[in-house]
């Protein structure tokens, strides 16, 4: 006791911490919810302290109790306290307790915002660090909204710590602000470039994200995704790239054609399961979005196929899992190449692993053929039998259930079979699919007619036997079959042999133990039964039968009157009152056989589920209008119809209780029952039931037929029966025979079926039966094509679904406090300080003129407030933070458009001029594929006079085997004229568009030709390489060379090393330890057949010159009985051009550029050209990396900026075939080189 | 993106939840009832995915799990996530890093008791690797560099002012291995606090 009393004392001394509190839970482990009460009440107390370090400790053990299920919420607010602390250590506890606690409700969040935007631009990267860890996961809508642009200016930041932080945090602030995606989308696109593998590892994964929902709007980042592939080594990013093709693919084929190969070589060359799993995966993407076009993917599949099955075979359970779910998608398209595994799917499904097993299964599904059918269902059977986990054996009911009946019994030989397995699944306790069964009994005894007289004979033994399956609980889902077999009894009563026993078992008392729903449809087809009875007694005066079927009908169906269900006991009354009736008149001797059979005459069809969807809307028919006016307020108004619908019906208002209207009902009528002959889906009444209704006046009551879910019988239908007869016939005999089986073993019996074909007591008097016609499903004439719009409507995603290729427009601006001092990034701004302020609104063209004045104004205005002192920026910041987020003031959130069909050409160039074959040759026939090139080769000289063909205009998305031809042309144009750049120019008669466009939007004018930069660096007969030379954005004295490396042979290429005499001015870049003249590895191995991109690093120091470099490609080529060295030696022509960066540029920016003087000038003249002046500024933006600033009519100016900084401004003209460029340049020599450049590209027309 | 982290022992304690989507406390500790249920009866030499937790989510998500000494690390993912990858990110298989890994290197041999007594620094630890659902590095030297980094920091901070509380976490912490067992019976564990010097 005394003890005790010391040890609370000391516990308040040194305040329990988080190892304390954790102790202290272990040491009470009979009374923990006491304990802990008793910590939260000391937490309380602690909280109340001043101290701060005391509530931190005192919130950091309510995150561990948070963790053990106790609401904290309550200290929400002192968890807010210790996030604002100004210490790290405080602070991380603070934000790890808000991330675990905090959520859209917590109101104590909106106190966060200006704390947090300190944390945010704290200048310790670690305050920075957490609170984006913290905001990520509590970022509600609000927040988003107001940190957007905070967060955004952190995705430049200087430590890649915080950059690849708010990378990542921005998919979350896009998510809950869908308005920030657009203006910060070039920022985001820019980090995928970053130099620090985290910060693009981030990019990669955000942008991932977003494409994985709304995949077309990211299309036109291929190109560059394509790229990072072939140059990435981290293999969570290379993954993430693989399954974001994965989600492009279907809606671009020939990005598919694109991929195919590269990923055939990661598949060829990866170690890492996880890599290869991946590739595999989007291979089948793409073959699967090829497979309409492209037949010739076999050897593809093949291969994935074969990997696959090294991943099942593998002991690894993993892979094996992986690898099923992978088969399982080539199945939908390629169900062959899965089936020949068959074995080893069967083998999976004995797997101790119940994962597995399900894969197994869901494989099986497509495995099935008419002939291996009975035996895989054998096989699932036994394993019903077997499986303990009742999920386990639900999932197998449905599995064989859905194997059965897919694509409408397509495989189902033998139905009685089918029923006999239905019948058998019954037996099943505890399942919860009797519903399931139940709705495959019905719709195989409805559809199928030749199965009927056995089907309803099982059905009776089932009814017969029902106390086997009511003898469960009710809860027992398996009764739902009792619904199925009573209704087939009733309705195909015709088809008993015995009906009065059937009738008798079901109105047995126990029946009233069932669910209500299944009693309605025992009474009901009670009654059926009984018409079916009085029928077959018909004409025996005074039959005996006949009444004591009554007398028991009047015994039992007082039961169901009473029953508690209203259906029930609704349908009872109305039954019991006819029989009475029907035997008073059998008492008096009158013929009622034929009366009430026809209460329940006439046949039902089958109506496809998605039927009544499926209706088009006549036209004309305006489902939101008034049929007729809604009640008025006044008499006045009546006379004078509202506005509103005077419009839109103004004729109801009138015609509502004249004579004219009742002819115009009866016209309309009229229109609508020819309507309703001509169309299929309609339940129509046959010809003589509607002489039952055809009561006059009665066919004037509009609504003529009724669509009703229960059995509702039309009399007067004829029956087919000779078809009666011959049934009957067969069916005794059959019956004979089941009967002697039923009392064997199910299994036995189904054993023996199987065999039929062959065995000598083969059921022959059933096979007519087989000729089965199947009774599709109805569905209305002209239905819609499939147009469910799965999408959730919820799904936070579907807000994400923006183009991102549209230029900023103004309402896309992140909301920006006032007052907030921001340098100005200009793509044009100039390094040594003469920064060109830059609006970032765009207009159009026209309006842009008038804006210009206004808009350089504003800037100036921008300038000023910007030159405000940081302090009274401080004190606004916190006295005003709420309005002034909704401040209009413009800032550099809009990053630099980019424009759109500059952006869709790009991609349309990337897909279409690929370098390479088709993929689909390379891969099927590698041999072949020397032999291919000799073809093309002597097809070339054919190529020119085919080529004016290829310049009409067409539309870029024409069919894909042109597309594949003019690759081909261009690739044969390469290797003829062996020159660099700009080969393959195509002529256009018509001049431009007269619009005045801006940075380059071209849009509704001609499509332009696919073009492409890479030009051909040197050939041999094993290998050729083209390359393309772009300048580095990160660095000014770095351009990339990208390298196409093709295996024309039909030997593996392989240890291939590129080297390079380097000059004075420009030097290979090296590993760090490599000498001067050493070469570098090319990363990749090239089988038969493929191409592969690898990219070079140049530092250049002078870039005014173009330079050439000389280079030697080193190799092996190994084939089957050899292998060489070989040696390939080219000149790497470095242009001018390829220093330049394309860069947009707007027009004020760019004024002032030109206003300032310090550009010299130049100009050039070209003759003869005659091609529409957009082709002619898409091939000079393309190939040599200009954006238009402007164009007005046939006059345009452009902008590129060097690596190093150089402004080269073109004013570019034309009239009558003749092109004239003014140029100006801060550099002359290179202005005077990048034109002779151009003009070299033109002279190549 | 990961829905969710859960780390719990052979007996369903959990030792770290980690939800990037908001789920209430009572929904939180059913889930990982659940998640327990489904794991714990399977084998060890069964894969490490599991379909259809439904309480978590629908039929994108799995769990992936691995069970590593007496804890369990599940991860709730949906199908933007490499299946294998994950497990990579949960140990190491080829050349990439992992959680476990990590939390080797800075607790040095990590077993479930370090979990249980620094809950909070393996969330911070987490935090680098983990960010809103979605993965943030994988690269182990770094995610270390940066936590012991943070953990500098904070004893920077420290400084005098923490100097004697930490003094009474060290005494409190000196048999930490041994006095969960020692100490059971009711009021023995006075001994801790009563041999501190103050």
């Amino acid at each position: 006791m005394a003890l005790k009393i010391v040890k609370g004392s000391i516990d308040r001394m040194f305040d329990k911490n988080l190892q304390d509190l954790v102790r202290g839970i272990r040491n009470h482990k009979e009374d923990e919810a006491k304990y802990i009460s008793t910590c939260i009440d000391e937490i309380k107390q602690e909280l109340k302290q001043d101290n701060i370090a005391v509530k931190a400790n005192a919130v950091c053990k309510l995150t561990y109790l948070q963790m053990l299920g106790y609401d904290v919420s309550w200290a929400a607010f002192n968890i807010v306290e210790v996030m604002s602390s100004s210490k790290f250590t405080y602070k991380r506890i603070g934000y790890l307790a808000a991330s675990q606690c905090f959520h859209e409700g917590t109101d104590v969040i909106m106190l966060t915002t200006n704390q947090i935007r300190k944390d945010l631009s704290s200048p310790n990267q670690y305050d920075t660090g957490v609170a984006l860890t913290g905001l990520s996961c509590f970022v509600t809508p609000d927040l988003a909204r107001d940190l957007a642009n905070d967060i955004m200016t952190l995705m430049s930041h200087t430590k890649p710590y915080i950059r690849k932080k708010a990378v990542l945090i921005m998919y979350k602030v896009f998510l809950k602000y869908p308005e920030s995606l657009r203006p910060a989308f070039p920022r985001l696109k820019e980090k995928l470039e970053d130099p620090d593998p985290g910060v693009q590892s981030a990019a990669v994964n955000v942008i991932c994200e977003l494409a994985r929902r709304n995949p077309k709007n990211y299309l036109s980042l291929a190109p560059l995704f394509f790229k990072l592939m072939t140059s990435s080594t981290n293999n969570w990013v290379l993954i993430k790239i693989i399954k974001l093709f994965g989600a492009l693919t279907p809606l671009e084929p020939r990005l598919g054609k694109k991929l195919i190969e590269p990923l055939t070589n990661l598949i060829h060359s990866t170690s890492a399961m996880s890599l290869l799993y991946e590739c595999v995966n989007t291979v089948i993407a793409v073959l699967i979005s090829l497979s309409s076009g492209m037949p010739n993917h076999s050897a593809s599949i093949q291969l994935c196929v074969q990997k696959l099955r090294i991943l099942i075979e593998d002991s690894d359970q993993n892979l094996k899992y992986l690898g099923l779910l992978a088969m399982s998608k080539i199945l939908k398209t390629h169900p062959k190449s899965v089936q020949s595994h068959k074995d080893l799917i069967l083998q999976c499904l004995d797997d101790k692993d119940e994962s597995i097993r399900l894969r197994a299964l869901d494989l099986l599904y497509g495995m099935v053929s008419k002939k291996n059918l009975m035996e895989i269902v054998k096989k699932l059977m036994l394993h019903v039998d077997k499986a303990e986990g009742t999920t386990y054996r639900d999932e197998l009911l449905t599995k064989i259930i859905d194997i059965c009946s897919q694509s409408n019994f397509q495989y189902i030989t033998n139905f009685e079979w089918y029923i006999s397995i239905l019948v058998e699944l019954t037996r099943l306790e505890g399942t919860r699919h009797g519903h399931l069964i139940a709705s495959q009994m019905l719709d195989v005894a409805i559809r199928v007619k030749a199965i009927r007289g056995f089907a309803v004979a099982q059905m009776a033994t089932l009814l017969d036997n029902a106390h086997l399956l009511t003898g469960n609980t009710q809860r027992n889902g398996i009764c739902e079959v009792l619904y199925a077999a009573a209704w087939i009894c009733g309705e195909f009563s015709e088809h008993l042999e015995d009906p009065m026993q059937t009738l008798e078992a079901m109105l047995r008392p126990k029946v009233a133990t069932l669910p209500g729903h299944i009693q309605a449809v025992y009474v009901q087809n009670a009654a059926k039964l009984f018409a079916t009875v009085l029928r077959k007694h018909d004409g025996e005066t005074e039959s005996q039968a006949a009444q004591e079927t009554s007398q028991l009908l009047i015994d039992r169906l007082p039961l169901f009157v009473q029953s508690a269900n209203l259906e029930v006991q609704e349908r009872a009354s109305c039954i019991l009152q006819l029989v009475k009736y029907i035997q008073k008149l059998q008492q008096k001797n009158v013929e009622v056989a034929e009366e009430v059979t026809a209460l329940f005459a006439g046949e039902l069809n089958p109506v496809a589920p998605k039927a009544q969807k499926k209706v088009p809307i006549p036209e004309g028919l305006d489902l939101d209008a008034w049929i007729n006016e809604p009640p008025s307020g006044s008499e006045s108004e009546d006379e004078k119809p509202k506005a509103v619908f005077a419009k839109e019906e103004p004729k109801h208002s009138r015609s509502r209780h004249t004579e004219v209207d009742e002819k115009e009902l009866a016209r309309r009528r009229e229109v609508r029952k020819q309507e309703q002959a001509s169309n299929p889906f309609y339940i129509k009444a046959s010809p003589s039931s509607q002489k039952v209704y055809d009561a006059p006046g009665v066919e004037h009551i509009p609504v003529v037929q009724i669509d009703l879910s229960v059995p509702l019988k039309v009399p007067g239908m004829p029956m087919s029966d000779q078809y009666l007869k011959l049934e009957e016939e067969r069916r005794q005999k059959e019956k004979a025979e089941r009967k002697k089986k039923e009392k064997k073993k199910k299994r036995e019996k189904r054993g023996k079926e199987r065999k039929a074909d062959s065995g000598p007591e083969s059921e022959e008097d059933i096979t007519p039966a087989h000729q089965v016609d199947i009774v599709t499903e109805e569905m209305p004439e002209n239905a819609l094509p499939s147009d469910d719009d799965d999408k959730d409507p919820n799904d936070p995603h579907k807000a994400l679904d923006i183009d991102l290729d549209k230029p900023l427009a103004d309402s896309d601006k992140l909301p920006v406090r006032t007052h907030r001092p921001e340098v100005l990034k200009s793509p044009a701004e100039d390094r040594d300080g003469e920064s060109v302020p830059q609006e970032t609104k765009k207009k159009s063209g026209k309006e842009k003129k008038k804006d210009k004045e206004k808009d350089r104004k504003r800037s100036k205005e921008e300038k000023k407030k910007k030159k405000k002192p940081k302090e009274v920026e401080e004190e606004l910041l916190e006295s005003q933070p709420e309005e002034a987020v909704q401040s209009e003031e413009t800032k550099e959130a809009a990053a630099p458009p980019t424009s759109t069909s500059a952006e869709a050409s790009d991609l349309d160039f990337w897909l279409s001029s690929a370098p390479v074959p088709p993929a689909a040759q390379e891969v099927t026939a590698p041999s072949s594929s020397a032999a291919a090139v000799d073809t093309s080769s002597a097809a070339a000289p054919e190529s020119e006079p085919d080529e004016p063909k290829d310049t009409e205009p067409e539309d870029t998305k024409s069919s894909k085997h042109k597309k594949k031809k003019q690759k081909k042309e261009k690739e044969e144009k390469e290797k003829k004229k062996k020159k660099r750049h700009h080969h393959h120019h195509q002529h256009h008669g018509d001049a431009g568009g007269e619009d005045s466009v801006q940075n380059g939007t071209v849009e509704e004018e001609e499509p332009l030709p696919p073009m492409s930069n890479y030009s051909l660096l040197a050939e041999n007969s094993y290998i050729k390489m083209v390359y393309d030379i772009q300048g580095n954005h990160q660095d000014e004295s770095k351009v990339v060379v990208s390298v196409i490396f093709e295996n024309k042979s039909d030997s593996f290429l392989k240890a291939m090393e590129f080297n390079v005499l380097d000059s004075l001015n420009s030097k290979l870049q090296r590993p760090e330890g490599a000498g001067a003249h050493d070469s570098l590895t090319v990363p990749f191995q090239l089988p038969p057949g493929v191409s592969n991109e690898a990219r070079f690093v140049f530092s250049v120091q002078s870039i005014v010159m173009p330079q050439k470099l000389k280079g030697t490609l080193t190799f092996i080529v190994k084939s089957d009985e050899s292998s060489t060295h070989e040696k390939l030696d080219f000149k790497l022509h470095f242009t001018c051009t390829s220093y330049l960066i394309t860069t947009p540029c707007y027009s004020d920016a760019y004024a002032k550029l030109l206003e300032s003087g310090d550009l010299k000038g130049s100009s050039l003249r070209l003759e003869g050209i005659n091609m529409p002046f957009h082709h002619l500024l898409a091939r000079i933006c393309f190939h040599h990396h200009f954006s238009v600033v402007e164009r007005i009519d046939s006059c345009a100016s452009m902008y590129s900026r060097s690596i190093q900084g150089h402004h080269v401004c073109l004013l570019v003209k034309t009239s009558d075939q003749t092109v004239s460029i003014d140029a100006k340049c801060d550099e002359p020599s290179l202005l005077g080189n990048v034109l002779d450049e151009i003009k070299q590209t033109f002279s190549k027309c | 993106m990961i829905k969710a982290i859960l780390i719990f022992n052979n007996h369903g304690k959990p030792r770290l939840i980690r939800f990037y989507q908001y789920f209430a406390e009572d929904m939180q500790q059913q889930i990982i009832r659940e998640t327990f249920h489904l794991v714990s009866k399977r084998d060890d030499n069964v894969c490490n995915f599991l379909e259809g937790g439904s309480l978590i989510g629908g039929s994108d998500y799995k769990l992936i799990y691995r069970h590593y000494a007496t804890l369990y690390f599940v991860f709730c993912v949906d199908s933007s996530e490499s299946e294998l990858g994950i497990l990579d990110l949960i140990q190491v298989n080829l050349l990439q890093f992992v959680f476990v890994e990590t939390l080797d290197k800075c607790f040095e041999n990590v077993c479930e008791l370090d979990l249980i007594f620094h809950m909070d620094k393996v969330h911070y630890i987490l935090q680098e690797v983990v960010m809103g659902g979605m993965v943030l590095e994988t690269n182990m030297n770094e995610i270390v560099a940066q936590v012991e980094l943070q953990n500098r920091m904070e004893k920077s901070e420290g400084g005098l002012s923490a100097a004697p509380a930490r003094a009474v976490s060290a005494v409190k912490n000196m048999n930490l291995p041994e006095i969960p067992r020692n100490i059971n019976i009711g009021d023995i564990n006075i001994k801790v606090p009563s041999l501190s010097p103050f």
